[in-house]
């Protein structure tokens, strides 16, 4: 287990290097940055006074040296626009992203999972095509159309829910179905899938001929044995809905990561958004290696591996 | 409690049928059987690959698939009824009072919990006992079975055993409720030829000491010839003849039977370099009705009998051995054959 771990934590580690690497080089994205630095109509000499104060004529490798310590001791540089430390405005909405990402990921699995099941115990039943429709319409039913149909009617016609801002536990009922019924199919496929392989193995014959209750049988020997693939893909997804919470957090106003890295494009605020994605990547990373160790957990045979 | 008149009598099924639906119509792999298992008994059930005999063991068990229908005129366990009496009441008695072994150690046991939890499990079900007494018939039982430092053995994951072990542990799980009857599907079929030998003597060894009923199923005649009472043999679908194991070895009446026989190289007799017996032709289609005997299409001693009507187990010259067979001998039947068959 010791190994295991130490050999995830080993490629979460390479894959933080390559992505502060890819993050890094960024800066170059928009051409000589000593140029958009030094703003329009700048002299010469005045480009060349940038290059050197900020060091952009330093050799790349120095470079990225320098912002590799500068961003491990937290400093992710300076927001032009905002003319305030990056690192400090984006922990100020960071929760907010978790949050909402934390209750669509916990929506989808309530769902999906549930469904999943149900789907699997009488294949190709009512139960079954009725979950499948489910599963059919939230893959094709775009998140933002879904999130304005659910405003119009949760918040307009009916008034149930408050369509904006962050203000209380109501704010972020519309937002996370939103956002997590998008991941609803491919964990209700998956738990289908598995649970329709498992159901059919030859030890779930045994925990019958055991005389296990059905509950047993379905819960204790079949989901746990179907659920693993689930948890490296909701582990994953989480990762991705930090990223796509961009459109849903722009939609119901919601102050998180998102909605920062939507205003930072249209201001072409570039620390910002280089910011942003290399947070952004490192908890994928994060959530990718506690999937692993999860998985190690529920499945013991890769505990060896 | 008093002693049933008949409680020596563990298991009794008798005109067991088993129908399948399929594209092609209605596949019946298992036809008429009937089987009966004395306490401390052991009943080889023999014949080849497709024949019925796994289909026959998951129908006394209510494990078919669910798209198999089965029809009984009677089946018991220990003098009570055990036919359709509902999942619910099935399940109390599966695994407790009678239990089963698979070909399959290696995919048998759940992968995602230790030894321990599964046979802990299948005892907390039907027992109201605490953990540390299922433990601890776990651990007497595992020894029992053979496997050396029980305790430690609990907490591993099946993926830590050999198929040879994994086996006993399903000995092991099977036996925690101290079933009436046991029944095990080809146990051995999966595993080296030198652990097959001490896990069919293990289970000899146990189904005597706990005098259980057993139900060995098996295409190996070598098995059968070492560790039966009693041996029931199959052929598509049916039961063609059963008798004691001496009675079928010795004095084997059904065609099919000797023919099996015959198969079997025997050292010191069979001679060097001469062919051993075969069966000729394929083994019928089961599906739809069948008219006849059922080994007609490869029989050596076929007549036009054989193809008229459905054949039932005729009792031969020696008790407790019959025979589906119109030329068996010692029955009125085969006297009545034997004048038909010359006109």
């Amino acid at each position: 287990m010791l190994y295991y771990t130490l050999k995830r934590l080993g490629v979460a580690v390479l894959v933080a290097i390559t992505v502060s690497v890819l993050s890094f080089s960024m800066i170059y994205l928009s051409g000589d940055p000593a140029v958009a630095l030094a703003g329009e109509g700048a002299s010469n000499e005045d480009i060349e006074n940038v290059r050197r104060v900020y060091g952009f004529d330093q050799p790349i490798i120095v470079q990225y040296g320098s912002w590799l310590v500068q961003a491990l001791q937290g400093n992710l540089g300076h927001s032009n626009y905002l003319k305030a430390p990056v690192a400090s405005v984006i922990f100020e909405r960071l929760p907010t992203t978790m949050l909402l990402g934390a209750c669509s990921l916990a929506f989808a699995l309530l769902l999906a999972i549930p469904l999943g099941v149900v789907a699997a115990i009488r294949p190709n039943s009512i139960l079954d095509r009725a979950a499948l429709s489910v599963a059919v319409v939230g893959q094709a039913m775009p998140s933002f159309w879904f999130a304005l149909t659910l405003i119009l009617w949760f918040g307009i016609t009916w008034r149930l829910l408050p369509i904006t801002g962050t203000d209380s536990w109501k704010n972020f009922i519309m937002p996370s179905m939103a956002l997590g019924y998008y991941l609803t199919p491919a964990v209700m496929r998956l738990t289908r899938a598995g649970m329709l392989e498992v159901l059919s193995s030859d030890y779930i014959r045994t925990a019958r001929a055991k005389g296990l209750r059905p509950m047993t049988v379905l819960f204790k020997h079949a989901l746990r044995n179907a659920i693993i693939p689930v948890v490296s893909l909701a582990a994953v997804q989480f990762g991705f809905m930090l990223g796509g919470s961009i459109v849903i957090e722009t939609i119901f106003a919601i102050n998180g990561l998102g909605y920062l890295a939507w205003e930072s494009i249209q201001r072409a605020d570039l620390p910002m958004m280089q910011a942003i994605v290399l947070v952004l990547s490192i908890f994928y990373i994060l959530l990718t290696f506690l999937a692993d160790m999860l998985n190690a957990f529920l499945d013991p045979r890769i505990r060896v591996a | 409690m008093p002693e049933k008149p008949d409680s020596k009598r563990v298991l009794e099924v008798r005109r067991l049928n088993v129908e399948i639906p399929v594209p092609g119509g209605m596949l019946r792999p298992v036809q008429d059987v009937s089987l009966h298992v004395d306490r401390g008994e052991t009943l080889c059930v023999v014949g080849e690959s497709g024949c019925g005999k796994s289909l026959t063991s998951l129908a006394i068990m209510d494990l078919l698939p669910s798209k198999a229908n089965r029809t009984c005129d009677e089946m018991q366990l220990s003098g009570d009824n055990v036919f359709h009496i509902g999942e619910r009441a099935m399940s109390d008695i599966r695994g407790d009072r009678m239990s089963m072994i698979f070909q399959e150690p290696m995919t048998s046991l759940n992968p995602a919990y230790t030894i321990g939890n599964q046979l802990a499990e299948a005892l907390q079900r039907h027992r109201k006992v605490s953990s540390d007494e299922a433990r601890e018939r776990a651990i007497y039982l595992l020894e029992k079975v053979g496997i050396t430092a029980a305790a430690s053995r609990l907490g591993q994951y099946p993926h830590q055993l050999s198929g040879g072990l994994r086996q006993r542990v399903m000995i092991a799980m099977a036996l925690m409720c101290g079933p009436d009857l046991i029944i095990a599907d080809e146990p051995t079929t999966a595993l080296d030829v030198t652990i097959q030998a001490q896990i069919l003597h293990l289970l000899a060894d146990l189904q005597r000491e706990f005098r259980m009923g057993m139900i060995l199923i098996t295409h190996d005649l070598g098995v059968v010839a070492r560790i039966a009472d009693r041996v029931a043999v199959m052929y598509a679908g049916q039961v063609v003849e059963t008798g004691t194991a001496d009675q079928i070895f010795n004095a084997p009446q059904h065609p099919y039977t000797r023919g099996l026989l015959d198969c079997i190289p025997i050292p010191g007799k069979t001679k060097r370099g001469a062919r051993l017996g075969a069966i000729p032709g394929i083994v019928p289609s089961l599906v739809g009705h069948m008219q006849g005997c059922h080994f007609a299409s490869r029989c050596p001693q076929l007549h036009e009998a054989c193809k008229m009507k459905n054949i039932d187990l005729l009792p031969t010259a020696q008790s407790g051995h019959v025979c589906r067979c119109l030329l068996t001998q010692g029955s009125d039947a085969a006297a009545r054959k034997a004048e038909g068959a010359v006109s």
